[in-house]
């Protein structure tokens, strides 16, 4: 079946806000085996303030009560915490969907088989190349081949389809077509993502994020792929020429929303910072009352100012693109995307003084080991 | 800007008689002609834009 | 597989019909959103008329007594009726 893309009508109204959140994600710690060289989350250590196994059961209680269809569970590597399993039969027993995203390093042959005998449990792994070669470089010596080994025990387990889920770098734009053949080997679903200046990512994208051209390439290998997920991540890449699928807009507080482990809400996962934060779900009236009636999601929820790009005929398609994106690099969120397709971004972005893009947080990152 | 791209079971609208009607204010909204691509839609859901 | 006959199977105004049990309805201020566990499809109701008729569909004869019930006049019956087959289509809905 291939996506739609939402007419402009339904764009307004997803825009101005929904009951529940369609797509949640939560991030159940911090902590992680990996030391990814982007991590949206700076992930590595976990936080001793953690949501508790009751609590997270309490707050999938609350989902279930929101009739939220299914929760995006990540981190940190969600299988550090050992009652991420007994979360899982919690939520799907509650008649929430789980899709959660992992690096596959955890899935033992057991595992493989208690996820596999699970309902409305979806798996996503996570690598960055088609080769160790390309993705080791980012995620870690070893990772690649730990990924697979993930995959291969889903594969033996007989889950099923599950997805593979790749950031775009400027090193793994030519392996498109490879990484394509991994998920068609498994008949598993590609997904690909954007690098966004977020969390570590700050760190490394400048050097990473792919260049106009291959941006280019990627907007065309997508059109002729409508099968192939992207998380809405490229809809300022709509701005090429008929849009591609999903909703074209951001959804950050209107659509979705991040709950961190220690219960922190934000408006998405890419923006883990203060100027971002709704709220908490272990203040009164819990989740439900941040997603509500917090003032930040209020705030987004009005109609947002197109600012320097409302005399671009092309702000319909793209939106002005991502707020994480221009935020974390220092740009203005009434103006254009970084990676604007029309280069307008990365006029602006050289104007931007080193100063002025925010610090780039430690996190929960792990120090360095030598060797 | 561009059309949505075509719907999985649209069929070609003929307009009705009624879309000319002036409706008189104060009438029940659930009585205007409602065209059915403007009842119901598909969204793609699969990955939206802020999930892993 | 039966569920995909059956939406072959042209919809039936005559009939009586169901929310599909895989489909959660979520009611929003300008209709409903229905996520179908299944076939992970999420469909957009854009009228709270429509979506009250979808709810309740199984407690009618037929659709057609539904649309009575919920008194659907005749200018507007022809595109909810276009509506719930597409609905029926998508495996919103089936056949009680």
């Amino acid at each position: 079946m291939s996506a739609d893309t939402a007419s402009p009508e339904l764009r307004d109204r997803f825009k101005h806000g929904l009951e529940a959140p369609i797509c949640l994600t939560w991030e159940v710690t911090y902590g992680c085996n990996l030391a990814c060289a982007h991590c949206l989350s700076s992930s590595g250590k976990r936080d001793p303030r953690e949501l508790s196994t009751d609590e997270c059961k309490s707050l999938i209680d609350q989902l279930a009560d929101m009739r939220v269809f299914y929760v995006n569970i990540g981190g940190g590597e969600p299988m550090v915490r050992r009652d991420f399993l007994e979360l899982v039969d919690h939520a799907v027993a509650r008649k929430v969907g789980v899709k959660f995203s992992t690096n596959g390093a955890l899935i033992t042959p057991e595992a493989a088989r208690r996820i596999a005998s699970t309902d409305y449990l979806d798996v996503q792994i996570s690598i960055d190349g088609a080769t160790p070669e390309t993705n080791d470089p980012v995620r870690g010596r070893g990772s690649y081949a730990m990924a697979r080994r993930g995959m291969d025990r889903l594969a033996e387990a007989g889950f099923g389809p599950f997805k593979i889920s790749v950031v775009m770098t400027r090193h793994n734009i030519p392996e498109l077509d490879a990484l394509e053949a991994i998920a068609q080997e498994y008949g598993a679903q590609l997904r690909i993502t954007r690098l966004r200046p977020s969390g570590r990512g700050a760190s490394v994208w400048d050097e990473l994020h792919p260049t106009a051209v291959q941006q280019r390439e990627l907007y065309e290998w997508l059109i002729a792929r409508p099968d192939v997920l992207t998380g809405d991540s490229f809809f300022h890449l709509s701005a090429l020429g008929e849009p591609l699928p999903g909703l074209n807009l951001c959804g950050a507080g209107r659509v979705v929303c991040l709950v961190d482990p220690i219960g922190d809400v934000y408006a998405c996962p890419f923006v883990l910072h203060d100027e971002f934060l709704a709220g908490n779900v272990r203040g009164p009236g819990g989740f439900a009352e941040v997603w509500r009636n917090s003032t930040l999601f209020a705030e987004l929820r009005e109609p947002q100012s197109a600012g320097a790009c409302a005399s671009c005929g092309l702000y319909d398609k793209c939106q002005g693109g991502c707020m994480a994106a221009k935020f974390f690099t220092g740009m203005p969120l009434d103006g254009p995307d970084p990676e604007c397709v029309l280069g307008h971004g990365e006029r602006e972005l050289v104007k931007v003084a080193a100063g002025d893009r925010p610090p780039v947080p430690a996190g929960h990152s792990k120090r360095l080991r030598v060797g | 800007m561009s059309e949505p791209q075509a719907q999985l079971y649209a069929e070609p609208e003929t307009e009705t008689e009624t879309e000319n009607e002036v409706t008189p204010a104060g009438a029940d909204p659930i009585s205007e002609v409602i065209e059915d691509d403007l009842l119901v839609e598909e969204v793609s859901i699969d990955g939206m834009c802020g999930v892993y | 597989m039966s569920t995909s006959a059956e939406a072959a199977t042209a919809f039936d105004a005559a009939r009586r019909y169901r929310l599909h049990p895989q489909l959660a309805l979520r009611t929003e201020r300008f209709g409903a959103l229905a996520y179908h566990y299944g076939n992970r499809r999420l469909t957009f109701l854009k009228s709270p008329q429509l979506t009250a008729i979808v709810e309740s569909l199984s407690e009618h004869a037929s659709v057609n007594a539904a649309l009575d019930a919920h008194e659907v006049g005749a200018e507007t019956r022809p595109a909810l009726i276009r509506a719930l087959a597409r609905l029926h289509a998508s495996e919103v809905i089936d056949v009680c």
